[in-house]
């Protein structure tokens, strides 16, 4: 079976092929069937080959594609990790979107793109080299810029994917040049198997950082992040395969598949790790304040990818693709779920209009709670397990890290509680006849709450899988630091969980006297739109808001005196957020479009169309080439 | 004294059957009866030269792999059949038939339907195989032109447009200057040497050493006609102007035969007659290649006419070719070679989806034009996407390959920093590109009918559409195919 690993992208691919060309002739019946069973397929035989493997690294090579350069396939324990979730949760995925896109138009084609995306992203972490991981990476680029302009009449979607597009082409071209600073190291071989024995050089630092860029780039960290919540335009089961379980992780499994490298360019991992921290918490900042209850999960995304950076970059390679399988299964539920509660509310995605939903949806609310729960890190769900093994490395290796991990986690359960607490619970706000979604839908989403919780319970065996390809740093014996931090994270998550409780919930039968001692949380909790709104403004008028006005906003609601300490740190955190995201990131891209605009301009000046000026262009560049002869 | 043996016949003959079907393509229009409709035949006879000639190309390399590619010189030094002339031939020679194959219907449309465009294709395809094999420097400068003057006329083809016409003159007027450079460069040469062949110009050269100012003129001028006529910067301003008016078949043709065939001449010119000079030339192709990947990318960023935008990217290329030449390793060589190749397929492809796109009246002109493309024309809008990621480099197409192997030669030759200009203007070219796809795919527009291509174009596109994702799956017969270039 492990000679078939070839097989495992093809059978999407063909699927792909076969929607796209005949799509348009064959029954809805026939494309429902084909398009997840494909999957199905893919992922049994992965299961085959990887059973059968039994955690030993086997190649598959077809030919050599290029001079030294094979076309082959990688089957070791970390590729068995990755195959497994893209084909198992991809398939999930796929029998849900049965069910979300039966109203939609062009079935065949979104059903195509879906599977071809799957072809790609089984390509990349399937490659044994770095040359055809980087025909997985843009295939995917490219398979997801398709489906996230798939609604061709939302105005935005087109912007959104150029978005997409554009910030994901710097990051390729660090990805190209970190590629080939690792094949003059490697003496023109770009496989994996040859990245060890290299010794720490300039060049591996210089590739090290560069793929990096490349995977700043895929992955949505700062300074690349903000394409990301932007994607959230394509349809919600795209959102899920996509934006949360597979693609936006390639850039974490390309630095684990890399570890051979980073182990010597102990600056560059560094980097890694506070890259990944700021990216957490920032994200995390904004999604505090995020009303769409898409927007909330994607920059919950791009936190939790910060995450999975911070355990790369102290060197725990294998946390980091613990936590991005844990993720890969509370997130894609946590998006399938919001898609199944716009869908019965007819295309809603403002949680602000939600709330009092839980009656109408208890599957999806019973799922999406025991996701966001395992997202918050409560113990014993899968979020738990995996977040506390990170805060645990940080811990031993850089505090400051450590200290920005804690607070985030903080902040996770916090927003996660508050969407929680705006969709499922309180009062009705929405007057459309909410219903539960069909059993198509809803069965993935009870298969995969199932995996929120359990595959935090493998912490264990899968560092173990893990070891022959990751470096493992060594962690003390003794349990009580590792007991100390477990404390701090259930302290934080519970705080958050609790804090959101109070903002969010109100209680007219608690205690006046209650009202009255926690004044503060009280006024907080009775103006839940507080934040929101405040957001909101901000938001709309976000590009007009300069840093004065916002420090004078800052300012009079800490003489208000109406804000606790918690309330102030989020928000200002928040704030700081935004500014960044208006100014820094914003200007940067307007700058980048102004240079490449002043740029063309002598171009377009010179070529005016006449023939004599022309020629007279000729001329003066062959005098200046002659006049370089003095000169040189 | 002068003496034609059938060695000389023998090399000489492919070229020589395109230059008689183009003479009986003519003759034969003029014989018969100017309204009798459908001169369908004359184009298979057309086509039939091209055959020929490439059932006698394929002697020649059945021979030359008998004799373990041992070059085979003719005419006293004057031609010279090699596994270089052999590829850059077949280039040339599918070109042509793809060309050919696709402009029936295009210029019945065009109501310019003339048997003497396809002599003047065959014509042009005989002047690019004198620039393949020449090794002497009038026989080069004679095919050169006789090439070039195939083209003022191609390119001027529609008589009745404006545009047509002004990209003509702009062309011939611009061709002619730039000409003008490099025959005086070719005269220095003769006085230095004493004599018009490439190969006795090497000898010459290591004895004139480094500073010497008058074979730098001479470099000099060379090198801005022969620049010119790839279209690197900055002589590249005819280019965007001649692609845009001329008929788009004729685009195609110039955007691939001519620039390969002048690649090939550059090549030849280049590393046999100057390659000992290399420190002299090499910053200039240099600063060259890094102003043309400038302009090209750059420029193409703000165009809105498709055509345009193709030809800016067509500039761009030429500066990726130009870097393989500057790493001047195997790789580099094989690596021009096989960029070449894959750009001579993605670039007629992406022409002939335009081509293939014509709407009754109107061409495809703006960028708009192609809205809603893959909706409307699910095929051919996966067809451009295809021809444009391989254009912009990316696997599993042919283009990755091509840039694969320059971007390899720099890292091997140690120039870096060419390198990482290289990869940052592969990401600018992807945005361009991207624009087409963007539109295509992601913007709704009028409805408007499709005239119903022919089925030379369903052919040529399902030929450049294989080509294109077969080079790029399983590039080793391609490659094996480069290697032929260099002798091998």
């Amino acid at each position: 079976m492990v000679n078939l690993i070839w097989l495992i992208p093809l059978i999407p691919l063909m699927g792909a092929a076969v929607l796209l060309t005949l799509g348009r002739m064959m029954p809805k019946a026939a494309i429902q069937l084909l398009a997840p069973g494909t999957i199905l397929a893919a992922f049994l035989l992965s299961l085959g080959a990887v059973m059968e493997s039994g955690g030993k690294s086997q190649e598959v090579i077809l030919y050599e594609w290029l001079p030294k350069v094979d076309w082959g396939f990688l089957l070791d324990p970390l590729s068995s990790v990755m195959i497994l979730i893209v084909t198992g949760i991809g398939f999930l995925i796929h029998v849900y979107a049965v069910g979300y896109m039966n109203h939609e138009g062009g079935y065949y084609r979104f059903f195509g793109y879906m599977n071809l995306f799957v072809f790609f992203m089984l390509t990349l972490v399937l490659a044994n080299n770095y040359v055809l991981l980087f025909a997985g990476w843009e295939g995917v680029g490219l398979a997801s810029y398709l489906l996230i302009g798939f609604y061709f009449s939302k105005k935005s979607a087109g912007d959104a994917a150029k978005k997409a597009f554009l910030f994901n082409r710097v990051g390729d071209a660090g990805f190209i040049l970190g590629m080939f600073g690792v094949a003059s190291l490697t003496h023109g071989s770009l496989a994996f198997r040859d990245l060890h024995g290299l010794t720490a050089g300039p060049v591996v630092t210089a590739a090290a950082a560069l793929l990096f860029l490349g995977a700043t780039g895929k992955s949505a960290q700062l300074p690349l992040f903000v394409w990301l919540p932007d994607a959230m335009e394509g349809p919600t089961p795209v959102s899920a395969l996509i934006h949360a379980a597979t693609m936006v992780t390639a850039g974490v499994y390309m630095v684990a598949r890399s570890n051979a490298i980073y182990i010597l360019a102990p600056e560059v991992s560094f980097a890694i790790a506070v890259t990944g921290a700021l990216t957490a918490i920032v994200a995390a900042s904004i999604a505090l304040v995020q009303t769409d209850i898409k927007r909330v999960l994607a920059y919950s995304t791009v936190s939790q990818l910060g995450f999975m950076f911070m355990a790369a970059g102290v060197g725990a390679y294998w946390v980091a693709v613990f936590h991005l399988m844990t993720h890969a299964f509370f997130k894609s539920l946590l998006f399938l779920g919001a898609g199944s509660v716009i869908h019965s509310l007819n295309g809603e995605q403002d949680i602000r209009r939600m709330g009092g939903l839980r009656k109408e949806m208890p599957i999806t609310f019973w799922t999406m709670a025991i996701a966001s729960l395992s997202i918050a890190g409560v113990p014993l769900l899968a979020g738990f397990f995996s977040k506390d093994e990170i805060l645990f490395f940080t811990f031993l290796s850089a505090k400051s890290v450590f200290a920005v991990g804690l607070v985030t986690a903080f902040l996770t359960a916090f927003y996660m509680s508050r969407m929680m607490f705006l969709t499922f619970l309180g009062e009705k706000r929405n007057h459309a006849h909410a219903h539960e979604s069909p059993l198509v839908m809803t069965v993935p989403l009870m298969i995969l709450a199932v995996g929120s919780v359990v595959s935090g319970w493998i912490g264990g065996p899968l560092e173990r899988w893990l070891e022959p390809v990751l470096h493992t740093p060594h962690a003390p014996e003794e349990g009580g630091l590792k007991y100390l931090v477990m404390g701090f994270s259930v302290v934080a998550a519970g705080a958050g969980i609790l804090l959101a409780r109070y903002f969010y919930i109100s209680r007219p039968e608690l205690p006046a006297q209650a009202r009255i001692a926690f004044g503060p949380f009280t006024k907080l909790a009775d103006n839940k739109w507080y934040f929101d709104d405040l957001y909101d403004a901000l938001f709309v008028h976000g590009l007009g808001m300069k840093g004065g006005a916002l420090l004078g906003s800052f300012d009079r609601q800490f003489v208000d005196g109406g804000i606790n300490g918690a309330g102030l740190i989020t928000r200002f955190a928040s704030h700081l957020s935004i500014w960044f995201d208006t100014w820094i990131v914003d200007g940067l891209v307007r700058l980048t479009g102004l240079v490449t605009k002043a740029a063309g301009y002598p171009v377009r000046m010179a070529q005016t169309g006449y023939v004599q000026s022309y020629a007279m262009w000729i001329i003066a560049a062959a005098a200046a080439a002659l006049g370089l002869f003095w000169v040189r | 004294m002068i003496t034609y043996t059938s060695t000389d016949h023998f090399v000489l003959l492919p070229g020589l059957l395109l230059a008689l079907f183009g003479c009986a393509v003519l003759l034969l229009d003029f014989l018969f009866p100017k309204d009798v409709k459908g001169r369908g035949w004359l184009v298979g006879i057309a086509l039939s030269g091209v055959g020929f000639a490439s059932w006698q190309s394929w002697q020649q390399y059945l021979y030359l792999k008998a004799h373990s590619m041992t070059p085979l010189v003719a005419f006293n030094g004057a031609l010279v059949l090699d596994g270089f002339a052999l590829f850059f031939n077949g280039i040339v020679l599918a070109s042509a038939a793809l060309v050919m194959l696709i402009s029936y219907r295009y210029l019945e449309d065009e109501k310019e339907h003339h048997t003497e465009y396809y002599a003047l294709v065959l014509f042009a395809a005989c002047g690019a195989f004198f620039l393949n094999g020449g090794l002497d420097m009038v026989t080069i400068f004679v095919g050169l032109e006789l090439m070039a003057v195939s083209f003022y006329i191609l390119v001027g083809f529609l008589r009745t447009d404006k545009r047509s016409n002004e990209a003509a003159m702009k062309y011939l007027l611009l061709g002619g200057f730039s000409t003008g450079f490099l025959i005086y460069g070719f005269s220095i040469f003769y006085g230095l040497t004493g004599s018009t062949n490439l190969a006795a110009l090497a000898t010459v050269i290591p004895a004139r050493g480094a500073n010497d100012p008058l074979l730098y003129l001479a470099i000099v001028t060379t090198l801005v006609g022969l620049l010119f006529k790839i279209g690197a910067a900055p002589f590249h301003m005819w280019a965007p102007d001649t692609y845009e008016g001329a008929p788009t078949t004729v685009t195609a043709f110039l955007a691939v035969a001519s620039k390969t065939a002048s690649f090939a001449l550059l090549l030849r010119v280049m590393l046999v007659g100057l390659g000992t000079a290399r420190e002299m030339w090499e910053p200039l192709l240099t600063g060259a290649a890094v102003l043309t990947l400038t302009i090209g990318n750059l420029a193409a960023i703000s165009q809105s006419n498709v055509k345009r935008l193709l030809a800016y990217s067509s500039i761009g290329h030429a500066g990726y070719v130009l870097l393989g030449l500057i790493a001047g390793n195997q790789t580099g060589l094989i690596g021009v070679s096989i960029y070449l190749l894959t750009y001579a397929f993605s670039t007629i492809g992406a022409f002939l989806v335009l081509i293939a796109l014509r709407r009754r009246g109107v061409a495809v002109e703006t960028i708009e034009d192609l809205a809603s493309l893959g909706k409307r024309y699910p095929y051919y809008a996966l067809l451009m996407l295809l021809f444009l990621m391989s254009l912009a480099g990316l696997p599993p197409t042919a283009g990755f390959i091509g840039k694969y192997y320059i971007f390899l030669s720099l890292v091997e030759s140690g120039k870096y920093g060419l390198a990482i200009v290289g990869a940052l203007y592969v990401a600018v070219s992807l945005y361009y590109y991207f624009r087409l796809v963007r539109s295509m795919f992601l913007t709704e527009s009028i409805e408007a009918q499709v005239l119903a291509p022919s089925n030379g174009v369903r052919l040529v596109l399902a030929l450049t559409g294989i080509a294109t994702i077969a080079m790029g799956i399983l590039p080793e017969p391609f490659l094996r195919m480069a290697a032929i270039s260099l002798g091998r």
